[in-house]
């Protein structure tokens, strides 16, 4: 397997492993919260740093230079692939601004400790190729959140119920399916049981509550670290991709998609802002499944597209939703709070995020989300238009949002309602990755229909499903059960459903 | 490429990308904290309006001295995967229906940038209003000079979220605020009927350019390839698509709403421009109108019904603007008409006449009552009509007739008892029953209290 030119991987799990020890000590909050940011920041310095290393390489899979988990357990432990590869960054980016946004009157309340421990359990498990271990360290993430629910006084019941649930499912599936398991053969009862544990991870539908429970009792802080990498997601690409069966991935697509839009619906009658931000990233994340488990490149690429814009945008939704909330407390969203004038440059963040989740033109979102939209009508046409419902009844609840958090009647607060310095600049990078991105949309583009590709040819070998994409592609449109797409006959034009893009057949 | 034919490119690149540098020039500023001037802010969009205006009639000029009715701007890719043959293409046209409404954006756009920069000067959203304007100029040049529907569709969507901001520009006054937001929701589900209508014809023609669609043929003489029943279920959902974004029935309850924003922007986008969007819409896939005779008996007594509504409505407003909104809904039913009827260029310049006249007229609003009031207390006396002769008892279908126009032909009572409230009472039972079940689980022993439910005073 090719090699990083440094141990990118260890220096990612370990350091912040270092630090949550290292914070752990620190007495004074406001020190454990410098420390804190240094240590994110660090990490993000080295994910970054592997991401541009793997890019280089040109190559599907790589694993550390000096690699002493391989020289300890003799097999590659940490390996980064196509897929995870941006995951990096994303994940190591999400925790340095919700680090650094914290504010000094939320200190004490927020664990840095436990939440460096998050982040080295979340690089390892971003890491790791291992079924078994990546079980392991979606369990071991799970602890955090709870704990502080515990310290908080909080029921942690529907958390715990949920989360056992999901990780037993994981692992009598993991146990069931063995070794040796396989798309081409693939085994039903373990890929049954591997699929229900990650969607309950996901939170599909109707077992999503333990979700919007989390936002309501954990801080915002910390639900917003352990949904926003989409581990749930990541637990389906790495256990159930490789060894279900076409029709039961796209049943799965559809199961997600019954989520995408009743949580975009439940997103509308929300009092509170937690919950309604909880619906509305269980939205987006649901449409991030349905992408993954078209099983088609086009869809596929979409869906690793949304994946990166959604982790942006959803972050920058929350952090902006976060920051009022330190500043007010509780955001009932029945009324108008008026915050415009103190903060415009949030409430323009606010707006943006939220836009760029949607898939607005001009961000992020916008070439992710019709290349999944393509690919979900390639696959079942009603499908695509299910996914078109979704992301406008997600559109309308976010400028709903919007004018109910920054409009209406001008509110004096005896506090300071400006940005602090550090918040500014995260929104200022958070509005650079979101236009920049959408504007300049091709190498993202590319680099994840290269990798939908990749995964697609290891998770069918065989030479005449990795021949040409054209015809991968068609047999999968014709043999997918009960599609609705016209099946076009052999050298005849394709017909393209894509909204935004044209299809230049054998005339090109 | 000859001479010529480079001509064309720079002067049409130029139309395109001046109201981009406008909005990236008004809109770096605000997001690295730095305040432009009223005076900067209003040069700037005299002239990217100004070059782009004269571009335009560059291109116009060249266009009729050439002899030339279809001149491509191709920007190449935006995105592509040549793998799957997916091409985001950026693609620009001038034709007969392109070239006069680009014009207009920029001739009315200008004109209400001009009356908004002293009309807004010292408000507090100015610099708000003049980056929505922006993104709007953006938006309608895209759309009217889209070679292809997904570029139409950028134009569109951009067009949309500017207006909708606009509606709640003054962010203090709830009802702007919820105007602006059913503005908004109506517009996205214009949005998605678009879409699906673009994904449809996309799977039935394999190509989203407007040749491949309505056939190669320069504006309007194109030949869609598509059969009967094609052309009536992508022109239905176009149709919806239209009848949301310029108001018509039964969307039409939105048009008063939009009126909330401030004049310059009511003038420009709901008098003017926007409104007109839907129908541009409509000439432009004209091609597919021709295809289905159905779809065109539709269309037009869509038309007819918007326009009876809009004339029935606008006699009975009390407020000026109110009653310029509907009677732009008139005019835009009766163009509609003429589209179904296959008039074109006499709907194409019943649009521009209209648009003109209705800006002149919003913007001329909010000045002419107090103009009449100030002419009467120089006269000493009332000057017109404010008695009613009339002393006849109104038959009781006068009155039901009278009452339906007060109510706006029920149309947004309709939409609100269909869809809103039944969609918001779903799901709020099933917000109910999930919280239910949550507190089922949770155990009597939590508490009411939620942990994050305090006070800014606690955090402070």
């Amino acid at each position: 397997m090719p090699q990083l030119h440094l141990p990118w991987l260890e220096l990612t799990v370990l350091l912040p492993l270092a630090g949550a020890v290292w914070t752990s000590q620190i007495k004074n909050r406001e020190r454990a919260r410098i420390a804190a940011t240094i240590i994110c920041f660090l990490t993000l310095i080295f994910a970054c740093s592997e991401w541009l290393d793997f890019a280089l390489l040109e190559t599907f899979e790589a694993h550390d230079h000096w690699d002493i988990f391989q020289w300890l357990f003799q097999r590659d432990v940490l390996v980064v692939d196509e897929l995870s590869a941006p995951l990096f960054p994303l994940g190591a980016l999400l925790y340095l601004t919700t680090v650094m946004t914290t504010l000094r009157t939320k200190v004490n309340r927020f664990s840095f400790g436990w939440t460096l421990f998050s982040e080295s359990v979340l690089m390892a498990t971003l890491a790791s190729r291992s079924p078994w271990l990546i079980i392991a360290l979606l369990t071991l993430a799970t602890a955090p959140p709870w704990i502080e629910l515990r310290k908080r006084g909080r029921s942690t019941r529907v958390y715990t119920l949920h989360m056992a649930l999901s990780c037993g499912l994981l692992i009598a599936g993991q146990w069931l399916a063995g070794a040796n398991a396989s798309a081409a053969d693939p085994p039903m009862l373990a890929g049954g049981l591997l699929t229900a544990g990650a969607l309950v991870r996901s939170g599909i539908c109707p077992l999503h509550c333990w979700l919007t429970d989390l936002f309501e009792k954990a801080t915002f802080g910390a639900a917003l670290l352990l949904v926003t990498p989409m581990t749930g997601a990541y637990a389906v690409m790495r256990l159930v991709f490789p060894i279900a069966p076409a029709w039961a991935l796209q049943s799965i697509a559809i199961l997600s998609l019954v989520t995408a839009v009743y949580a975009a619906g439940m997103a509308h009658v929300q009092k509170d802002s937690r919950r309604f931000f909880g619906y509305l990233f269980l939205s987006h994340s649901s449409l991030v499944l349905v992408g993954l488990e078209l099983a088609t490149p086009i869809g596929l690429a979409g869906a690793l597209c949304v994946w990166l814009s959604v982790g942006i945008s959803m972050l920058g939704f929350g952090l902006a939703l976060r920051s009022v909330e330190a500043r007010l407390g509780h955001v009932p969203l029945d009324r108008h709070h008026g915050l415009y004038g103190q903060t415009p440059f949030l409430a323009g963040m606010f707006l943006l995020t939220g836009l760029a989740s949607i898939g607005f033109p001009g961000t992020i979102g916008f070439i992710g989300t019709e290349l999944l939209i393509e690919g979900a009508v390639g696959v079942y046409p009603l499908v695509g238009f299910a996914v078109v419902l979704a992301a406008a009844l997600n559109s309308v609840a976010v400028v709903k949002a919007y004018f109910r958090v920054f409009t209406g009647p001008q509110r004096d607060t005896s506090i300071p309602m400006g940005c602090r310095p550090a918040e500014r600049v995260t929104i200022l990078v958070m509005v650079l990755l979101i236009l920049g991105g959408g504007l300049l949309p091709q190498p993202g583009v590319q680099s994840r229909y290269h990798a939908a590709r990749a995964l697609l040819d290891h998770r069918h070998p065989e030479p005449e499903l990795s021949e040409s994409s054209e015809s991968s592609e068609s047999s999968e449109l014709s043999e997918s059960s009960g599609s609705l797409a016209p099946a076009p006959s052999p050298g005849s034009p394709v017909p393209s459903p894509s909204p935004i893009k044209r299809r230049d057949h054998e005339t090109d | 490429m000859d001479l010529v034919e480079t001509y064309f490119h720079w002067l049409g690149m130029i139309v395109v990308v001046s109201p981009t540098i406008l909005l990236a020039a008004l809109g770096l500023p605000m997001l690295l904290g730095v305040s432009l001037s009223e005076t900067a802010q209003a040069r700037l969009t005299k002239a990217a309006v100004s070059l782009g205006l004269l571009a335009a009639s560059a291109v116009l000029t060249l266009m009729l001295t050439t002899g030339s009715r279809h001149v491509v701007i191709e920007l190449g890719n935006w995105v592509s995967i040549d793998a799957e043959h997916f091409h985001f293409h950026l693609k620009f046209v001038f034709d007969r229906l392109s070239t006069p409404f680009v014009m207009l954006s920029f001739v009315l756009c200008g004109v209400v940038g001009a009356f908004a920069a002293v009309y807004l000067h010292r408000d507090g959203g100015y610099r708000r209003f003049f980056l929505l304007y922006a993104l709007f100029l953006l938006g309608m040049v895209a759309s009217s000079l889209a070679g292809t529907i997904e570029t139409l569709f950028f134009g569109w969507e951009l067009v949309g979220l500017s207006s909708a901001l606009l509606v709640a520009y003054f962010h203090e006054r709830p009802a702007a605020v919820r105007n602006g937001q059913r503005v908004w929701a109506v517009y996205r589900i214009a949005d998605a009927a678009f879409l699906i209508a673009a994904l449809t014809m996309h799977h039935l023609t394999g190509g989203g350019d407007f040749e491949e669609l309505m056939g190669a043929g320069a504006w309007p003489d194109g030949v869609a390839a598509v059969e009967p029943w094609q052309a009536l279920a992508v022109g239905l959902l176009l149709l919806l698509a239209a009848a949301g974004k310029s108001g018509m029935a039964p969307f039409s309850g939105w048009l008063p709403r939009a009126m909330e924003g401030p004049t310059p922007s009511s003038a420009i986008f709901y008098g003017a421009l926007s409104v007109h969007l839907g129908v541009f819409l409509l000439l432009r896939v004209s091609p597919l109108l021709d295809a289905s005779l159905a779809l065109r008996i539709i269309v037009t007594l869509l038309g007819l019904a918007s326009a009876a509504i809009g004339a029935l409505t606008s006699r009975v407003q009390s407020d000026v603007k109110n009653a310029l909104a509907f009677a732009s809904l008139t005019q835009v039913g009766i163009i509609t008409v003429e589209i179904g009827l296959g008039l074109r260029y006499i709907a194409l310049t019943h649009m521009i006449g209209h648009a003109c006249l209705r800006t002149l007229q919003l913007l001329r609003a909010p000045s002419v009552l107090r103009d009449h009031q100030m002419r009467e207390d120089a006269v000493g006396r009332r000057l017109t009509g404010d008695d009613v002769e009339n002393k006849q008892k109104p038959t009781v279908f006068q009155l039901w007739l009278y009452r339906v126009a007060f109510d706006r032909a029920y149309l947004d009572a309709m939409l609100d008892s269909w869809v809103v409230r039944p969609f918001l009472a779903a799901f709020r039972t099933f917000d109910a029953l999930e919280r239910r079940w949550t507190e089922f689980l949770s155990g009597p022993a939590e508490a009411k209290s939620s942990a994050h439910d305090e006070s800014w005073e606690d955090a402070a």
